[in-house]
């Protein structure tokens, strides 16, 4: 049972971080995305 | 009205979360125990299912290479990345669940097996083939050179495949068709139902990271748009 727990807690894991860096990314993108088009529309 | 791409998301966002439950609900509740393993069995349907998708992301990135090889384009050379490093997340999660699995069925984590050698080469194939992308250089010959790599690792996948039938080694099982004839193996019927069912599931999660990663690979060619305007206009 042991095993089980640790493997799936694993799998999770790995994928629940993957997801989050994919977020970030995109999350950090949308902001200088932002940043970019309000310099552009200023000047 | 909302776009076709967010409606999209919804969809399947409304398919995968609902697959997500009943997966682990068919695995640790409805699936029965295996005799001689015991519950350590079960990390058998996650194990084989990141393998299948890591099979399949590697022969998504095989074919965006081999049309890059003939004419690159942004969108090729974008789709293959993406499809590669969710390759190589999910050979990691098997390499992973396998040690786990091994380690309760062998009791080691680690034996130079030819399965087990064959993925970790796979591995480490589609790792160069990711840094080989981020190179500084001509975009096109990055691409193209990045696209070999990709080919070659493709070309490794059946290999990894047929490793435990070309090798008969007695030490990984083959589940289905076991033997010289290849017809012996299988599964109880709910272990299959719970395995396919597995298997779906998480291909639908590579459909839903591949959108996810292509979504944002295009969002970074805008920034990167945006900012060449910026350039220009502080030059002028």
């Amino acid at each position: 049972m042991g095993y089980l727990f640790m493997a799936y807690t694993i799998i999770w894991g790995l994928l629940a971080g993957y997801i989050f860096i994919l977020g970030k990314r995109q999350k950090d993108l949308k902001k200088e995305l932002q940043v970019l088009e309000d310099w552009n529309a200023e000047k | 009205m909302k776009q076709p791409s967010m409606l999209m998301d919804r969809v399947m966002y409304a398919l995968l979360v609902p697959a997500m439950f009943i997966s682990l609900y068919l695995i640790f509740i409805w699936s029965p125990i295996e005799k001689q393993m015991g519950a350590s069995q079960k990390i058998f349907y996650f194990h084989v299912g990141t393998a299948w998708v890591a099979f399949l992301a590697f022969f998504v990135v095989g074919y965006y290479c081999v049309l890059t090889l003939k004419k690159p384009t942004e969108s090729r050379f974008i789709n293959a990345g993406i499809s590669a490093e969710i390759g190589v997340i999910f050979t990691t999660i098997t390499l992973i669940s396998g040690m786990i699995w091994g380690k309760s069925a062998w009791n080691t984590w680690w034996t130079w097996e030819p399965r087990l050698v064959t993925v970790l080469i796979l591995l480490f194939i589609y790792i160069a083939y990711l840094f080989i992308r981020k190179m500084d250089g001509a975009w096109e010959r990055i691409a193209k050179l990045s696209a070999v790599f990709g080919i070659i690792g493709c070309i490794n996948v059946p290999i990894v495949f047929m490793a435990i039938r070309w090798w008969n080694t007695k030490l990984h099982p083959v589940v289905f068709g076991e033997g010289k004839n290849q017809s012996g193996g299988g599964v109880e019927p709910e272990m299959l139902l719970t395995l396919l069912f597995s298997l779906g599931t998480i291909t639908l999660l590579y459909v839903f990271l591949m959108r996810k990663g292509i979504e944002i690979e295009k969002m970074r060619l805008t920034v990167k748009k945006a900012k060449s305007k910026v350039i220009e206009k502080l030059a002028s």
